[in-house]
């Protein structure tokens, strides 16, 4: 049998699982992927690899006890005895109180996140792309470390109320680290693409070597309170802290940023600057997502943040029939609307302040304000009376998002862009931002 | 599986938004089907053999085959409910070649045929062939004696999988219990339970036969202050341990008195969590720290991060040499400055060393996954930086012959690269107990347990939170203080080692997620210390107004 099946595959073939099926619910989730990689350092590869996975996974209950087997194998035999295990273990099983049951059929949006040119990538394809950039790190008489994986793969869940879903996707993120030889200068990109056709790995290496060359000799100014311009890449390793904690069962149990006094939530308060605002939609075609939630639940376009107030926040379905609410599933991707300043207008406007391109090692301090911490790195400058002065020694800093998201001078347009911490894929405009707080010094490069 | 991928799947975090809910490549099983026997060491000879005469006539100069089967067991619980019972089995095989004098590696999961490993094999080829062109010089790997047809297996006395789930989820409820009543209004507790059964094949003719069980018992409790809307938590201060189920069983010799219940080689979670509730009540009543200078005095449930983060991984020569340069970063510690043979990493007190084979932490192996036979190493000596950790395609640069075998997959799907191995502070030569080292100082802060931490891809400027802060005033405990984070340079940090405790208080604390490599990868190591003093470290107030 074929790795990644087309949906009259998966059908048919979730279909036959289910005629298995003795319990008195029954859903099957079948997913299959095919990756491959290609690390480099020093200016040559180091690792690389391939990986081939497929997956069947069947879970049954009789009334509230539950019961998951899984399964890789796919004649009829094994299909009937994974759908037996699965039942057995569901008889085996305590009572769940928060078990739902399965849903009904759902409408999906149309979502388009698999693209024939990323399915096709060869390894020879990888080595050509690697080989463009290794090229320019090697005529410039630098350092490169990189790495470029891609995907592409396919999820479909069936269940015995009759509910289908199938998405297929393909992705491909490539990143790179360019050094000076001295070790003085540093520069860093990372691009995020489901059409492999969209990435340029000579252009990227490009903004990598001009950020290693124009970061080398960087000065020691005191840490301190400045005005920021955070590039997307920067930027969104902050913000996603404030996405992960949109959960409205920590924030009714008083648990997290989003909770108030007496048991209340922040949803409804304007927590930011009424030009923030945060929403999902699977339909985008610039960072396009799968239509549907791990449970089977339809994604729409959702407001997260609108104009700075909280407009959602996410519920599962036992929380949501516990609290009166709508179930809304947690978002497939995220989107930060941006603003009209280009990256070279928020220099211009700025009489001191610092550009940031890249944030490390970022870590939750304080979860009740989202205070985070972390560093600056490849590639940190000093802005005087609306030009670049000198590059920068990088600094710790220890500053929440939404203090940092109150704080705000202006947006730019929104990019794609790859969180170094999460791997995820954003869209998020370029922000300056006012009083963020830098603490200590850094010698690292 | 990764930290967030991990809080994730506890429930723990707030974390949840687009994150997968299992380990990736795992299947879930039954209970019972963590106690089946997986291949037999026959076929799995057979299926390496198979994998390597396949990459040897496709023009592979080395091979290895890993042949891994992983297990998981997680019982997740939350206050009066078990949230989620969790039993995962992954199988399958990765091949890593040199063809053409190129690094390639496929995996293939579920492998059950010599033709199924026979073609990752030459995948892997085609993959080296592929990228040959652009190396500049061909790998260059140490020679490694073959050691034939070998096996290991971890000391452990009560395998956690025979242990029934009901007897688990039974202490869980317990101990969930016991914080509600001492004054928590939320509690997750887990048991989180690895066993990794590892095969290693290579073409130096080796076949080594592994298995590797690891614990780890924890919680964290919350305690809302309903008039403020603030709420304060507590973890547990156990450590994951190479250990099985036996770790659950503590005696009086395992536990260290003092301020709070500190456990070495046995944990008694239903203490600990008790304690645990009292402290995050406590917390909301604490004083916030004044920022400054103050002498720190770090248990080892807190020390073995800083250790981590400031010694482990800036002594991996990956990282010195830059092979990391574009995710987890270079290094400080530079070849320049071995060399020199003086370069201060510390105090004289200070030394730290590589073990890979300490009975009972995480990265105990008898062989690591190139077919190394494991060993203990010295990283610094009398305050002196003398070595690094490496591998067989490293050891040439710093003048060594053979590999100081600390390579390591987190799966069959992963390729093998230099991970850190347990790395330690000795304990003190001469006898000092805690209550001794306090009494020295005049205005200090005694931290218990790990809390937020971070450092920069260097690893020169590091911040640490804890889980217990208390305040030194001229050599007594003055108090509790909370929104306290220290910061410091790793240099100037351990040359402030003013004392170290003796060997009657080392012990290990550790991760199962040190994260390193693209892919990611995760690897367990233990760090262990005695209580260890510093002066004059900078202490920040991290409270926020919003």
């Amino acid at each position: 049998m074929a790795t990644i099946l087309t949906e009259a595959e998966a059908k048919t073939l979730l279909q036959k699982v289910l005629s298995y099926s003795k319990a008195d619910e029954c859903e099957v989730n079948l997913s299959g992927e095919e990756r491959g990689n290609v690390r480099y350092a020093r200016n040559e590869v180091s690792t690389s690899g391939s990986l081939t996975n497929q997956n069947l996974v069947v879970q049954s209950s009789f009334g509230k006890k539950v019961g998951t087997a899984t399964i890789d194998e796919f004649d009829d035999a094994s299909l009937e005895k994974v759908v037996r295990r699965a039942e057995e273990l569901a008889r085996l099983a305590p009572e769940n109180p928060e078990y739902m049951g399965v849903l009904g059929p759902q409408t999906y949006l149309k979502a388009n996140g698999f693209f024939d040119t990323t399915a096709n990538i060869t390894p020879d394809t990888r080595a050509e792309a690697v080989a463009k950039s290794l090229q320019l790190t090697r005529d410039a008489r630098l350092t490169a470390a990189g790495f470029m994986e891609d995907r592409h793969g396919y999820s479909a869940m069936m269940n015995s109320k009759g509910l289908f879903a199938y998405y297929p996707s393909t992705n491909v993120n490539f990143s790179l680290t360019v050094r000076t030889e001295d070790g003085k200068g540093s520069g860093y990109v990372a691009r995020g693409y489901s059409d492999i056709t969209k990435l340029d790995t000579a252009a990227a290496t490009s903004i990598a070597i001009q950020k290693a060359r124009g970061s080398a000799e960087a000065r020691a100014i005191e840490p301190g309170k400045y005005t920021v311009i955070l590039e997307p890449t920067a930027a969104v390793v902050l913000l996603e802290n404030v996405f992960f904690n949109m959960d409205a069962r920590s924030a009714d149990e008083g648990r997290s940023y989003f909770s108030k006094s007496g048991g209340k939530s922040r949803l409804g308060d304007k927590i930011v600057d009424e030009r923030v605002t945060i929403y999902s939609d699977p339909t985008n075609a610039e960072l396009p997502a799968s239509p549907w939630s791990g449970d089977g639940q339809a994604q729409q376009k959702t407001m997260w943040i609108e104009k700075g107030v909280v407009k959602n926040l996410s519920y599962s379905r036992y929380w949501a029939q516990k609290q009166g609410k709508k179930p809304l599933p947690g978002p497939n991707n995220v989107i930060m609307m941006g603003g009209n300043s280009s990256l070279d207008d928020m220099i211009k406007s700025t009489q001191r302040g610092i550009l940031v391109t890249k944030l490390w090692y970022i870590r939750e301090v304080d979860p009740q304000t989202i205070l985070l911490t972390g560093l600056t790195r490849d590639g940190t400058f000093y802005i005087e009376n609306g030009k670049i002065k000198h590059p920068v020694k990088n600094f710790r800093f220890n500053e929440s998002p939404i203090i940092m998201l109150n704080n705000l001078e202006a947006l730019g347009k929104p990019e794609r862009v790859v969180s170094t911490e999460s791997d995820q894929n954003y869209l998020i405009p370029p922000m300056k931002i006012r009083e963020f707080t830098f603490t200590s010094l850094s010698d690292a490069v | 599986m990764n930290r967030r991928d991990f809080t994730n799947i506890l429930g723990m975090g707030t974390a949840g938004l687009m994150l997968p809910s299992l380990p990736a490549f795992s299947r879930t099983v039954a209970p019972e089907a963590l106690l089946e026997t997986g291949v037999d060491v026959a076929t799995k000879k057979r299926l390496a053999d198979a994998a390597m005469n396949a990459a040897k006539s496709r023009g592979a100069t080395y091979t290895d085959v890993r042949i891994g089967r992983y297990l998981n067991q997680f019982v997740v619980t939350r206050e009066d409910k078990v949230q989620n019972i969790v039993n995962t089995e992954s199988y399958g095989v990765g091949v890593r070649v040199i063809a053409d004098g190129c690094w390639g590696f496929a995996a293939v999961v579920d492998a059950r045929s010599e033709a199924d490993t026979a073609k990752a094999a030459e995948k892997a080829v085609a993959i080296a062939k592929a990228n040959a062109r652009l190396m500049k010089e061909p790998v260059q790997l140490a020679p490694q004696k073959g050691y034939g047809e070998v096996s290991w297996k971890a000391p452990i006395t009560k395998n956690a999988f025979e242990v029934p789930i009901k007897e688990k989820v039974d202490l869980l409820m317990e101990v969930n219990g016991a914080a509600l009543k001492n004054g928590a209004n939320y509690v997750n507790s887990v048991l989180f339970m690895v066993n990794e059964q590892k095969y290693f094949a290579s073409t130096d003719g080796t076949y080594a036969d592994q298995d590797i069980h690891r614990m780890w018992p924890l919680f964290t409790v919350t305690a809302i202050d309903p008039k403020t809307g603030k709420f304060e938590t507590r973890q547990s201060l156990s450590a994951p341990m190479g250990m099985g189920y036996e770790y659950l069983q503590a005696n009086p010799s395992d536990k260290i008195t003092g301020i709070t219940t500190r456990y070495n080689k046995g944990y008694d979670m239903l203490e600990d969590v008790t304690a645990a509730a009292k402290q995050a009540r406590a917390k909301h009543a604490a004083k916030s720290v004044e920022a400054g200078k103050y002498d720190l005095v770090l248990d080892p449930s807190h020390l073995w991060l800083t250790i981590h983060e400031s010694v482990g991984h800036p002594l991996e020569l990956d990282r010195v040499l830059g092979y990391e340069a574009n995710f987890a970063g270079t290094s400080f510690a530079t070849l320049d400055k071995w060399k020199s043979k003086n370069f201060n990493y510390g105090s004289k007190l200070v030394n730290l060393v590589a073990d890979k084979t300490q009975v009972g932490s995480l990265g105990a192996v008898g062989y690591d996954d190139e077919g190394v036979k494991c060993k203990q190493w010295d990283l610094v000596k009398d305050g002196t930086l003398v070595n690094y950790q490496a591998i067989r395609d490293q050891v040439h640069i710093i003048g060594e012959n053979e590999s100081q075998g600390c390579c390591y997959a987190d799966s069959w799907s992963s390729v093998q690269f230099q991970r850190m191995a347990n790395v330690s502070l000795a304990a003190g030569k001469t006898p000092l107990s805690v209550q001794q080292m306090i009494k020295d100082v005049k205005k200090g802060i005694y931290i218990i347990g790990d809390g937020s931490f971070s450092i920069d891809q260097q690893r020169y400027n590091f911040q640490f939170g804890g889980q217990l802060f208390y305040e030194i005033k001229n050599g007594e405990i003055a108090g509790m203080l909370k929104d306290v984070a220290y910061q410091s340079n790793t240099q100037e940090f351990w040359n402030s080692c003013a004392a170290v405790c003796d060997e009657k208080d080392y012990r290990l604390g550790g991760s199962f997620f040190d994260g390193k490599g693209q892919p990611p990868q995760s690897s367990a190591v233990s760090h262990g210390s005695s209580t260890t003093r510093f002066n004059g470290v900078n202490v920040i107030n991290t409270a926020r107004k919003i």
